[in-house]
C-alpha cells in the first residue's frame, strides 16, 4: 500500500525536543551561553530533528522598556543560535524554533523564529509575530510591542507547520486559520504566568492551558509542540508545564510547571492522518468555513460597508 | 360521565442549579499546590536570584507569620530561618508563647528582642499619643529591627501580610509592608489560615481570634467590624469587578459592602510607593520602566 501523499517516504517520524528553560532576566549573552550546555546535551543523545524553545527564551518575558534594549534581528538571534549549535554538534543538521523580541528596523515584535541549520549555518524559513498581545491584568505588550498582521504557514522536512505564540493559541481562530492553510503541526512557544489555587492539584491556569491545547489538537487532528517558559519573573511564576499532544488530544509526554527539562519524543507523523479518518472535522471546516467567512452579518471591513459595523 | 378528564401528573424533572449561597462563602485554596508554588517562589527570590539563602522574620504568634516561617523553612531549611520575637511591655503572653509553639514545631532560629525600651524612649515625650500613633510607632520599630537584623545575619527580610489587609489598609504603611518579599500577600485570610491547617501549623494559632495585639484584648474582626469570611467572600467579588447592587443581590448588606468598599476605596494609596511629581519624559516607573527582577 502506498503512503498517505502527505507524508514522505522516510520522514514518518519527527524527533522532537522541547527545552523548558528559565533564562535570566536580560542576560542574553548568558542564556544563549546556557543554550550551548543544552545543545552539549541534546548534540550526542542522539541529536533530535527538531528543538522547540519557549516563548522570550533568551531574555526573560516579562522587559516593560527593557524591551527596547535586548530585542534583536532575527538574522542576529540566527546567526548566534547557528553558532551555538555548530560548536557543539559540528556540521550535524537541526531545525530550531524560538520565541524572541524582535527589533525589525524599529518596530518591536513579540516574534518566533523557525529555522534549519545545516553545516553551521542558519536558513531561516519563518518568522511568526504574535498577533495577540495581551494587554490587560499583568500583561502590557502592547505597550511596548507591535502586533503581527498574518498567520502563516510554512513547510518542512516534516510537512506544514505554524507557529502560535501563547495568546495566540487561546483564540480558536487561530488554530482553525493554522489548520486550513495545512498546518500538521502546531509549534507553540509560551510565557504563562501561573495563578488560580482553587482547583484540583495544580494552579487553574495550567488546566486551562493543557484544555486548549488538547482541545486543537483533537479538534484539527494535529500535533502540537507546547514549550513552556519556566521560573519566576518578579514574583509571577511562569508555568512550564511543555507538552508534546497528539493529534488524538492525547498528552504524549508532559513536564512539570517548575525547573528547566527537555522533553523528548519521537512522534510518528502517520498519527495525523490516522486521527483526521476518525474524527474529519478538519475537512467538515474546510467545507464549511467560506460560508462563515463570507457571511455579511460578519463585522469585516468589506467594500461598501458602513465602518461603524466593524 | 362528567367533563373532569383525569390528568397523569407529569412527570417531576430534576431541576439542577448551582448551588445557592456560594457567593457569600470565602474563596478556597488548593493548599498544596499553594505551598509547594510559594515554597519555590522563597526559593527562586533567595537562593536563585538573589543569591541570600537566608530569611528573617517578625514571629509575631499569628498564623500570618507562623505560615511564612513554615514555608521558609520548606523552602531554605529550618537553620536559614531566623525568626524574631519582639514583643512589648503590653503585648500578649500567648503571643510569645504561640510563635514557641512554631519554633518548637520546625526548629527556626529564634531570638526575642524587646522592644519596650526603644518605643517607650520616643513615646515618652509625645504623651499625647493615641492607640494608633502608639500601634503605628511599635509596628515601624519592629520593621527597623528586623532590617537591622537582616543586615547583621545576612538574611532577607521576609513579609508576611496577606491579601485581605493589604486590601483593606489594615497594616502600617512602610513596617510590615515593607520586606522585599512577600509570599502571603496574595492570599487571603481564610486561604492562610486553610494553608496553615495543610502545613501543620499548632492549633492553638490557627483557632485563636486573629489580633495585631498592638492593644489589650485587641481582635481584627473588632478593629475591621467585620468577619474575615464575611469580608474575603466580598473582597473577592469586588476585585473581580461586581459592583455593590451586585453585591448586595448576592447577600450582602448595605452596611457592610460600604465598610469594605470604602476601606479599599481609601487605602489604595497604602499599596503604592509615594507619589512622585511627574517633571519629566523620563519619570522613573512612568516612562523609565524596569521589572523588579531586570
Amino acid at each position: 500500500m502506498e503512503p498517505p501523499a502527505s507524508v514522505e517516504v522516510g520522514v514518518e517520524t519527527l524527533d522532537v525536543a522541547i527545552v523548558q528553560m528559565k533564562p535570566r532576566k536580560g542576560a542574553y549573552r548568558e542564556n544563549v551561553r546556557a543554550l550551548r550546555r543544552v545543545f552539549s546535551q541534546l548534540a550526542h543523545s542522539p541529536a533530535p530533528q527538531l528543538i522547540v524553545l519557549p516563548e522570550a527564551a533568551l531574555t526573560g518575558y516579562f522587559l516593560e522598556g527593557a524591551v527596547y534594549d535586548l530585542a534583536l534581528s532575527t538574522e542576529r538571534i540566527a546567526a548566534d543560535i547557528a553558532a551555538e549549535w555548530q560548536a557543539e554538534a559540528g556540521n550535524d543538521p537541526v531545525d530550531l524554533a524560538i520565541g524572541f523580541y524582535e527589533n525589525f528596523e524599529g518596530t518591536f515584535y513579540n516574534s518566533a523564529l523557525y529555522m534549519s541549520i545545516s553545516n553551521g549555518a542558519p536558513s531561516i524559513v519563518h518568522t511568526h509575530r504574535k498577533m495577540f498581545l495581551p494587554t490587560y491584568g499583568v500583561f502590557d505588550e502592547e505597550r511596548f510591542l507591535s502586533r503581527g498582521r498574518r498567520l502563516s504557514v510554512f513547510e518542512t522536512r516534516w510537512g506544514r507547520m505554524a507557529m502560535l505564540i501563547c495568546e495566540d493559541a487561546w483564540h480558536a481562530i487561530m488554530p482553525t486559520i493554522a489548520a486550513i492553510k495545512g498546518a500538521r503541526v502546531f509549534i507553540v512557544p509560551s510565557a504563562a504566568p501561573g495563578r488560580g489555587v482553587e482547583g484540583e492539584e495544580e494552579l487553574e491556569s495550567i488546566t486551562r492551558w493543557r484544555a486548549l491545547l488538547t482541545g486543537a489538537a483533537l479538534e484539527h487532528g494535529v500535533y502540537v509542540l507546547y514549550a513552556g517558559l519556566a521560573g519566576f519573573e518578579g514574583g509571577k511564576g511562569m508555568t512550564g508545564n511543555s507538552a508534546i499532544i497528539d493529534p488524538f488530544g492525547r498528552i504524549v509526554v508532559q513536564a512539570p510547571p517548575l525547573g528547566e527539562c527537555v522533553l523528548r519524543a519521537k512522534v510518528d507523523l502517520r498519527e495525523i492522518d490516522l486521527a483526521r479518518a476518525c474524527l474529519p472535522l478538519l475537512g467538515d471546516l474546510g467545507a464549511v468555513l467560506p460560508d462563515l467567512l463570507l457571511d455579511d452579518e460578519l463585522p469585516l471591513p468589506r467594500a461598501g460597508a458602513d465602518p461603524a459595523s466593524y | 360521565m362528567t367533563n373532569c378528564h383525569f390528568r397523569a401528573p407529569e412527570p417531576t424533572l430534576q431541576v439542577i442549579e448551582p448551588p445557592k449561597g456560594a457567593e457569600l462563602l470565602a474563596p478556597s485554596v488548593n493548599a498544596r499546590v499553594a505551598a509547594q508554588w510559594l515554597e519555590a517562589f522563597l526559593h527562586d527570590e533567595l537562593v536563585v536570584r538573589r543569591n541570600v539563602p537566608r530569611a528573617v522574620l517578625g514571629l509575631s504568634g499569628g498564623v500570618d507569620s507562623a505560615v511564612t516561617a513554615y514555608l521558609c523553612a520548606r523552602a531554605l531549611g529550618a537553620e536559614n530561618v531566623y525568626a524574631i520575637r519582639m514583643p512589648y511591655r503590653l503585648s500578649s503572653a500567648a503571643s510569645l508563647s504561640d510563635a514557641q509553639l512554631v519554633v518548637d514545631a520546625i526548629g527556626v532560629q529564634e531570638r526575642t528582642i524587646d522592644i519596650s525600651a526603644a518605643v517607650d524612649g520616643y513615646l515618652q515625650s509625645e504623651t499625647g499619643a493615641d492607640a494608633r500613633r502608639r500601634g503605628n510607632v511599635m509596628a515601624r520599630m519592629r520593621m527597623l529591627i528586623l532590617f537591622d537584623q537582616s543586615a547583621k545575619l545576612n538574611a532577607l527580610p521576609i513579609g508576611t501580610g496577606n491579601k485581605t489587609e493589604r486590601l483593606l489598609g489594615y497594616f502600617t504603611w512602610h513596617a510590615d509592608d515593607s520586606p522585599p518579599l512577600n509570599p502571603l500577600g496574595d492570599l487571603f485570610k481564610s486561604q492562610v489560615w486553610d494553608l496553615a491547617r495543610y502545613l501543620g501549623v499548632p492549633r492553638a494559632l490557627v483557632d485563636k481570634a486573629p489580633s495585631a495585639d498592638l492593644e489589650a484584648d485587641q481582635t481584627d474582626e473588632g478593629d475591621l467590624g467585620i468577619t474575615y469570611a464575611r469580608a474575603d467572600a466580598m473582597l473577592s467579588q469586588i476585585l473581580l469587578g461586581y459592583n455593590d447592587a451586585q453585591l448586595r443581590e448576592r447577600g450582602f448588606s448595605c452596611e457592610e459592602i460600604a465598610l469594605v468598599r470604602g476601606r479599599v476605596d481609601a487605602t489604595h494609596w497604602k499599596r503604592h510607593l509615594p507619589t512622585t511629581a511627574m517633571l519629566s519624559n523620563t519619570a522613573i516607573n512612568e516612562f523609565y520602566l524596569r521589572p523588579v527582577d531586570f
